[in-house]
């Protein structure tokens, strides 16, 4: 006995050690297994890098010459088509003098995404901000008001189109995914099996055939003499679609909710509503969020189907700038490029926003 | 004993079944006076949460009558509603809301059910996390907190109902033994105002210190109660004796 305790001193961590060498010694070569797949990789990149190099800039052809593409062939790309038709891409069949409209059209709504995910602004006005943004860009491309002429609604196209239809239906579809969800755990059995329907039949057929029903029968069952616009129509089939996916993803958010936090909620007295919109839903939505992600970003590049029901957006309007144009319909996979990058950089963004909006609840929840 | 001051907890011949054939209460005659303290207790099993929770409409029950302070608990939201409000339920996981931060907890039942103006909900929280002396905490979030700690903010939270009746479900079987203490001393300051406690525990010290009565629970039915003294020194059931050697004996 008479051992006194001596709690450990505490001792700096060790040096790092840092410098491209060290770098490369652990990351690239830490053993024969990561040495070899190292070795195998940057002989692909000394073989692939060059040719690349040599097709995109060297001997790619850059201006809207369909000759010099069509001698380029083989050789180089042919980013000439992309001058020549970008503004069919962009905006597609809308009246070519008046394209300054979907131009502004769509910066606004990008505008108003942006604004809508940066914290300062999420107080009461974002909800007016969006129902003025909305306003303006449906008057800026439907016009119609002194000053605008009117454009039809079968005549747009292009990158607003496609914006449109995204935001629109993310917006419409993201309540009716919670209340199919609630649904579907609803104490009513009739709630409940109207919500399984939904999702199951939704589910079980293909966006397009979503959209044909939408755009091709929906007219049958509306009274003769009521027609109802054919973007009304296909944002109602994307929101149904979207929905009962999203329904899903957030049902199994709220399955993880522990069970305590719902008695919590009842003991403290909070009605059904309050309990789910105060307790239950906050802690469900912030544990899907990767997957609500998905759903939005797939959402995103499906509405390339509305092409279909004859609605030129972004990857439509892109068939119709080049397959009518035998000069220059064989430079489509440059053209294809062109979409790619903004199909891309708008999914990319996406992803980017899901990891930060992670962090934050991350560092709200942090031990 | 209960019988002068009038009932706020009566049960009446109530029983309850898990699915068809788990009969968890069976017939369970109890009065709580106003102001009582109860300690029950019982092997696991025994009914015992499954009784308090019955208090509070967490659990329904399927036969019988369960009258709390003069309003009776049947499939009418109001009725449960109007219980919910005097009734202050501590969890043995705590249940704190993870999102919120202590304050917000112990703020969102008076401000959305109690319709209380945010500075005075703040008010009355500070008050009750000073009572509970974790005020400091207030700014934090339920997981950043020990046990205990959070333990004493669900107290607090219950209180801010300003609850006439405090249901505890086995508020100390969570806790590192170290940290029992400091929920328990805070528990037995509340005994000592006068409300209305029912608490399922196996803390026996604590039972001594404060319970007006010790109910034991053994199969869905009460089968025995008795003041502490009586109970621990002179069980009168089989049952009874079988169990205090088997908790106090170690």
């Amino acid at each position: 006995m008479g051992t006194q305790f001596q709690p450990i001193a505490p001792r700096p961590s060790p040096v790092r050690q840092s410098g491209p060498l060290v770098w490369a010694r652990r990351n690239l070569f830490a053993d024969w297994r990561s040495s070899l797949f190292t070795l195998i990789i940057g002989a692909v990149l000394v073989w692939a890098l060059p040719r690349l190099w040599q097709w995109v800039i060297a001997g790619a052809v850059f201006q809207p010459d369909p000759n010099a593409c069509q001698a380029a062939r083989g050789v180089g790309a042919c980013w000439g088509v992309i001058a020549e038709k970008y503004r069919v891409i962009l905006f597609g069949r809308y009246p070519y003098d008046e394209q300054w409209r979907p131009l502004v059209a769509t910066l606004l709504m990008v505008a108003t995404v942006v604004v809508s995910c940066m914290r300062v602004f999420w107080t009461r006005w974002l909800a007016l901000i969006w129902v003025a943004s909305l306003a303006g860009f449906f008057v800026l491309m439907g016009g119609g008001v002194p000053g605008l002429s009117k454009v039809r609604t079968e005549l747009w196209g292009g990158l607003p189109l496609t914006l449109m239809l995204a935001v629109l239906s993310l917006f419409l579809a993201f309540p009716l995914a919670v209340l199919v969800a609630l649904g579907r755990r609803a104490r009513l059995p009739a709630i409940r099996t109207i919500s399984v329907l939904y999702v199951e039949l939704v589910r079980g057929v293909p966006l397009i055939s979503v959209l044909f029903m939408a755009s091709f029968m929906f007219p049958l069952f509306v009274p003769q003499g009521v027609t109802v616009d054919v973007l009304v129509r296909v944002v109602a089939g994307l929101t149904l679609f979207i929905a009962a996916y999203m329904a899903e993803t957030v049902r199994g958010g709220l399955q993880a909710v522990p069970k305590g936090q719902f008695e919590a909620a009842d003991s403290l007295g909070l009605g059904y509503w309050q309990a789910q919109r105060l307790i239950v839903l906050p802690q469900a939505l912030s544990m899907v969020v990767p997957s609500i992600m998905n759903t939005f970003i797939s959402l995103f590049k499906d509405t390339s189907l509305v092409t279909i029901v004859s609605l030129y957006e972004l990857t439509g309007a892109l068939a119709l700038a080049l397959n009518s144009d035998v000069q220059w319909r064989p430079f489509k996979l440059e053209a294809y490029f062109f979409i790619t990058l903004i199909y891309f950089s708008g999914c990319f963004a996406m992803s980017r926003y899901s990891l930060w909006v992670e962090k934050q609840l991350a560092a709200s929840k942090a031990r | 004993m209960p019988e002068q001051s009038p009932a706020i907890i009566r049960f009446d011949k109530v029983n309850k079944w898990y699915g068809n054939d788990f009969h968890v209460l069976r017939d369970i005659d109890l009065s709580v006076a106003k102001g009582e303290r109860i300690v029950i207790c019982g092997p696991s099993g025994s009914g015992k949460s499954t009784l308090i929770r019955c208090i509070n409409r967490l659990e329904e029950h399927q036969q019988g009558v369960i009258e709390v302070d003069g309003v009776e608990l049947r499939d009418d939201i109001k009725a449960i509603d109007q219980v919910r409000k005097n009734v202050g339920m501590v969890f043995q996981q705590f249940n704190l809301f993870p999102h919120l931060t202590v304050l917000e907890n112990l703020t969102l039942s008076p401000m959305w059910v109690g319709k209380l103006p945010k500075k005075e909900a703040e008010e009355r929280a500070m008050q009750q996390l000073k009572r509970v002396r974790i005020a400091e905490q207030a700014g934090k979030y339920p997981l950043q907190l020990s046990g205990g700690q959070q333990q004493r903010v669900a107290i607090a939270r219950a209180l801010c109902l300003t609850p006439k009746i405090m249901l505890f479900d086995e508020p100390t079987s969570a806790l590192d033994p170290e940290m029992i203490k400091e929920v328990l001393d805070v528990m037995i300051e509340l005994a000592n105002m006068g409300i209305t406690m029912l608490c399922v525990t196996h803390e026996m010290g604590f039972a001594k210190a404060v319970a007006d009565r010790v109910i034991f629970m053994d199969q869905g039915q009460i089968v025995e109660q008795n003041t502490p003294e009586a109970f621990f020194n002179n069980p009168q059931n089989e049952r009874s004796k079988d169990f205090l050697s088997k908790i106090l004996g170690h």
